[in-house]
């Protein structure tokens, strides 16, 4: 039962990860490949926070989510002057700086080390150290993150993120600024990233840079285009099948020496049916163009 | 009274003139035709009026204010709406959502209007959910609202694509070939349109190849030939002009 509740645990972070890459990505149309750097930046942040200052994880994850929306403004400015497959690269290349200082740092990440001993949420004297109580701090952010994308995308400031999607040129005839929206954006899914980024860190206890990879973007990034572009829904079902599917891989019984590369093998070869089959995603409306 | 004045622009791409010092004026509330062989630099000169390319020299001025080189958005704000020649419409948006596009919004396109769908964004957007199916009705569109744009045919898309700007509510409409490649019908309409435009009082430019379009609708023709003004009047004067028969068929 503990190990179900983990797994949800898990999906849960990773929604919130698919939901706010969602709006970058398949509401704005805005190639982006380095997501997992503010859940990086937010994870190191908030616990480094509670290790060395004592600082609380509430805060922490407050400050975390604002300096990886920060962040997200930093990889904006650039941005704005690149558009399509020279965005991909420069944000690809976020991702790669973001891992490297992790790694490399060791005086303050520790490095290859990684940190144990994350302090846990407590709420009123209470530490959410079990996985009941975290799985319901983790839905509570879940929800909240998809009200707020969805109050976001469903507005008159949403029309103009799809039309940026659509036609750039014409959204700027129609007298909106494109760069102020394009730059919103970024801070906001970079903020919500963050907050995924520290619930992972204070759920394991341990981080190191392992977990915070470009390939780990990637996954995202396929969860998004599985669950479907600018489907909110369909990032809930795409993260979900995505982090639940391999782990069905553990009951067949086979070493982690072979689950772990079938894994990534079994989410290529998705990738490549859903291309074929659905290129607009399982729940998503939107195609490539 | 001009509404829009343009002087000694110069737009030149790696070392070719594309716009080679053109001035003219177009005077509030008139229908004016820019016409030319192709490549003679009427789309550039449009181009530059709505702030996409910036001009190495010269001015544009729109009611008394200097626009040259400002970004297209804002001065598409200032009351200067244009389409394009080859229709760049958002299609996999509603027909309806098209047109809401080019509102301008009072607080309800912010942010944090958005983000706690404040009542002002809702009522915002309700009175212009109205405006929209207005406009939709006077080009007669209103039967496609629920379909994607992309669904349209031709000339729905050139009449959606003028139905947009109509919501930004601009006061000089930048038209770039508003009849090409329209059915007779069609054609029929927009040029009952663009005349209705000129009733409410507004002003339109707008470059078109067929002549007999231009002799029926335009007050003053503006006739370019390798980047340069070589005429401007009336239609009929503009039509016996030598230099404009040379250009379009050739020195005899």
């Amino acid at each position: 039962m503990e190990y179900l509740i983990h797994i949800l645990i898990i999906t849960g972070i990773y929604i919130i990860l698919t939901l706010s890459l969602n709006l970058i990505v398949g509401f704005t149309g805005l190639a982006a490949l380095g997501h997992i750097a503010f859940a990086c930046i937010a994870a190191y942040t908030s616990s480094l926070l509670a290790l060395n200052l004592g600082i609380s994880p509430w805060i922490g994850l407050l400050l975390g989510a604002i300096l990886a929306a920060f962040l997200g403004m930093v990889i904006g400015l650039p941005s704005l002057r690149l558009k399509g497959d020279y965005l991909a690269l420069a944000t690809f290349g976020l991702g790669i700086i973001v891992y490297s200082i992790a790694k490399n740092w060791v005086s303050l990440t520790r490095g290859p080390m990684g940190l144990p001993g994350i302090p846990p949420f407590s709420l009123l004297g209470y530490e959410i150290s079990s996985v009941w109580s975290y799985l319901i701090l983790v839905l509570t952010f879940v929800l909240i993150t998809y009200l707020a994308i969805r109050n976001i995308t469903n507005s008159p400031f949403g029309r103009i993120l799809k039309g940026i999607r659509e036609d750039e040129i014409a959204t700027l005839a129609m007298g909106k600024d494109v760069n102020k929206y394009k730059l919103i954006v970024f801070v906001v899914g970079a903020f919500f990233a963050g907050i995924a980024g520290s619930l992972y860190a204070h759920y394991i206890a341990f981080i190191d840079p392992s977990s915070f990879t470009v390939m780990e973007s990637i996954t995202v990034l396929l969860m998004v285009v599985f669950g479907g572009m600018g489907s909110l829904k369909g990032s809930i079902v795409g993260a979900s099948i995505l982090v639940v599917f391999p782990e069905l891989l553990r009951f067949l019984g086979m070493p982690s020496s072979i689950a772990a590369p079938l894994r990534q093998m079994i989410y290529g070869l998705l990738l490549i049916i859903l291309m074929v089959w659905r290129p607009q995603g399982l729940l998503g409306r939107f195609k490539f163009k | 009274m001009a509404v829009l004045q343009v002087q000694n622009l110069v737009k030149e791409f790696d070392g070719i003139k594309a716009v080679d010092g053109i001035a003219f004026g177009v005077e509030k509330n008139s229908i004016c035709a820019l016409v030319g062989p192709n490549g003679s630099g009427k789309t550039t000169v449009f181009n530059l009026i709505s702030g996409y390319l910036k001009p190495q020299r010269g001015k544009i001025f729109f009611n008394g204010k200097e626009i040259t080189s400002l970004s297209p958005h804002k001065i598409a704000k200032l009351g200067i709406g244009r389409t394009f020649q080859n229709i760049r419409l958002f299609p996999q948006i509603s027909v309806l959502d098209n047109v809401m596009f080019g509102f301008k919004y009072e607080r309800g396109d912010k942010f944090f209007s958005a983000l706690f769908q404040t009542r002002r964004m809702k009522q915002e957007e309700k009175d212009n959910l109205l405006k929209a199916e207005g406009i939709l009705k006077f080009v007669g569109l209103i039967d496609k609202k629920k379909e994607l744009a992309g669904n349209l045919s031709h000339g729905q898309r050139k009449l959606l694509e003028l139905a947009r700007i109509l919501a930004l509510e601009p006061e000089l409409f930048l038209l770039d070939e508003p009849f090409a490649g329209l059915f007779p019908e069609t054609k029929r309409t927009m040029l009952d349109l663009i005349r209705k435009l000129k009733e409410r009082g507004k002003t339109i430019l707008f470059i078109e190849h067929d002549m007999n379009l231009v002799m029926s609708l335009a007050e003053k023709v503006i006739v370019l030939n390798y980047g340069k003004k070589i005429a401007e009047g009336e239609p009929e004067e503009v039509r016996n002009n030598k230099e404009v028969l040379n250009a379009y068929l050739g020195k005899k």
